[in-house]
């Protein structure tokens, strides 16, 4: 099988325009969760994490004048051409490329036109912008889509379809979907705390990021990091509630480690979906247990960029991969004494450490779940 | 390169009140003038006997229903069987009705039973429970049935191991207009798996 390499990336969140402004921001360990008092989301003020708008208005300008596109679509489009501006060698108009999100362009609900609402709307709106020869395909797989698009890119890659593909993530936080996990009664009231005994439910944040999937080594400037494992399996469970046991957590987890041709004590670092809600967070312990894996250094991320929904486990494997990159781990924002009857090993200090393997893991409503794991080259 | 040959072993499609099975006309309702009275119909026809039915929304009705005409005559069903769907409106019908409810901040009622299926991918969680796959489940959302792309992903999957077969297809479902069509993929049939082919059989 080829190797697939992860080359390069881009985030756009509150925590930054750049991957490198992020990663500065983790390691201070700064979170762009806050009160947001914004009519337009919600009446009352609550805790989330937003890109802001005045923000983004002035980085969008320095690469377009055209107001025509929704919030969503600068933010996907902005992130990916800073990946292109960053990587003269990357011609998009030939690679393959996969956009995830769940809800898109939803708040067109909103107005008179729901045009932009089909999120086939947003792969004609990108394929226009670069003038991508092949349109881009869309994947909308609820929380998971984000690390199912690079599993999906690789697969794409290994069977020859494409020598690169650029996975393109993005979600709002918008009064739809935050109305909807208000009915769940699931939204913290404060910064989420995921795996915490204290946590009280998600955050929502929104973000974009896009990533550079190539079987070309040529592309490797950095160190060579690969995802040499993925897989995703159904809990075949509950449609909103995760599985009790763990089943396609483990499963996944289980299936993407024998790809890798590795054992679970090769892993030295997990970076887990956390969302903080009580059920999520235990379930997840319990899978993790049950694939001997309770002593690996373990965090979510969402106490940093709060659940950025299709854009989530992109974000996440970036950043793992700079993790890689940089020998380093971060601590698990929010996080202060254990919460899930399972025992695992959550970073509570940011700190170096030599890094070679990472596991990303993911699961969302519809009791889908995926593994990938994530491998530095030793040379 | 994929070299492996793979079949569509079976066919099926519901639409304009009527269901085919690998090409065979196998139930008709002209009766029904409504989408939820015409699903009922189709779950009496079939003789289900399953109440987490009558909680699905429309769009999850219709690729649940699909499937059991596309696995009637399947002993079981293996594991590893993936699922791999498809359509142009995700689950706006849903969506809709979520954004109703939330509409007017004086008259505020989202619910959670009708959030839950304002994500696509749910059919596949209830396709999946109720025939206990824990398998390989990714749902694409593109302006048309695109044969290309569906063939060559789910040639991926049974090529690289990663299921064993796939239930391939499109779910549609957007004000009230739907057009279903499911296949399913092995290594056993008659009708080689290519794009061309799914085509034939999507448009019959």
């Amino acid at each position: 099988m080829k190797k697939v390499y992860l080359i390069a990336d881009n985030i756009i969140s509150p925590l930054g325009f750049s991957t490198e402004e992020n990663i500065e921001n983790l390691r201070l360990n700064k979170t762009g969760i806050k009160k947001v008092d914004d009519d337009d989301i919600w009446s009352k003020p609550f805790f989330g994490a937003v890109i802001d708008n005045d923000k983004l208005s002035v980085a969008w300008n320095t690469i377009s004048n055209d107001s025509v596109y929704t919030k969503l679509e600068k933010m996907m489009l902005l992130s990916v051409s800073k990946l292109l501006t960053e990587n003269p060698s990357l011609d998009i108009t030939k690679c393959g490329v996969i956009i995830s999100t769940t809800k898109g362009n939803i708040n067109s609900l909103r107005g008179d036109s729901d045009e932009k609402a089909y999120l086939a709307s947003i792969s004609k709106t990108v394929q226009r912008y670069f003038k991508l020869d092949h349109t881009p395909v869309i994947l909308s797989n609820a929380c998971i889509s984000g690390g199912l698009a690079l599993a999906v890119g690789k697969r794409m890659i290994q069977s020859e379809l494409f020598e690169d593909v650029v996975v393109i993530g993005g979600d709002l936080l918008s009064e739809f979907t935050l109305s909807g996990f208000f009915s769940f009664q699931a939204v913290s009231t404060a910064p989420c705390k995921p795996f915490c005994k204290n946590r009280t439910g998600i955050s929502l944040g929104e973000a974009a990021a896009s990533a550079w999937l190539s079987s070309n080594k040529k592309n490797v400037t950095e160190e060579a990091i690969s995802i040499t494992g993925d897989a995703s399996a159904n809990d075949a469970n509950h449609i909103s509630g995760p599985s009790r046991t763990g089943e396609g957590l483990f499963i996944s987890i289980t299936k993407a480690l024998k790809e890798a041709g590795i054992e679970s004590n090769q892993i030295d670092y997990i970076t887990a979906h956390g969302t903080a809600t009580p059920y999520n967070d235990e379930m997840e312990a319990i899978a993790f247990n049950r694939a001997g894996m309770k002593s690996v250094p373990i965090n979510s991320l969402k106490g940093y960029y709060g659940h950025t929904l299709g854009a989530s486990a992109l974000i996440e494997s970036i950043i793992a991969r700079h993790c890689l990159i940089n020998n380093e781990l971060f601590a698990s924002l929010g996080f202060e004494e254990l919460g899930v009857s399972e025992p695992i090993n959550v970073i509570d200090k940011n700190h170096k450490k030599e890094l070679k393997r990472v596991l990303k893991t993911a699961s969302g409503f519809g009791g889908c779940n995926v593994a990938l794991i994530i491998e530095k080259e030793v040379s | 390169m994929i070299k492996e040959k793979y079949y569509i072993s079976d066919f099926c499609s519901i639409r304009d009140k009527k269901i085919f099975k690998n090409g065979d006309q196998l139930h008709i309702d002209l009766e029904s003038d409504n989408l939820k009275d015409f699903a009922k119909g189709v779950y009496k026809f079939l003789e289900l006997k399953y109440p987490k039915f009558h909680k699905m929304d429309e769009l999850c009705k219709l690729g649940f229903l699909a499937s059991e005409v596309l696995l009637k005559d399947r002993e079981k069903v293996d594991r590893d069987t993936a699922l791999v769907l498809s359509n142009r409106s995700s689950s706006l019908d849903t969506d809709r009705k979520h954004q109703i409810s939330i509409q007017d901040r004086e008259d505020f009622y989202p619910s959670p039973a009708v959030f839950v299926y304002t994500l696509p991918n749910i059919i596949m969680g209830e396709i999946s429970i109720k025939n206990n796959l824990k398998s390989e489940n990714a749902f694409f959302v593109t302006e048309n049935f695109d044969t290309d792309f569906m063939s060559n992903y789910s040639k991926i999957l049974m090529n690289t191991g990663k299921a064993s077969n796939v239930i391939c297809g499109w779910v549609d479902l957007d004000n009230d207009k739907y057009d279903v069509f499911l296949a399913f993929l092995s290594k056993k049939g008659e009708k080689e798996l290519t794009k061309e082919e799914l085509n034939n059989l999507y448009n019959q």
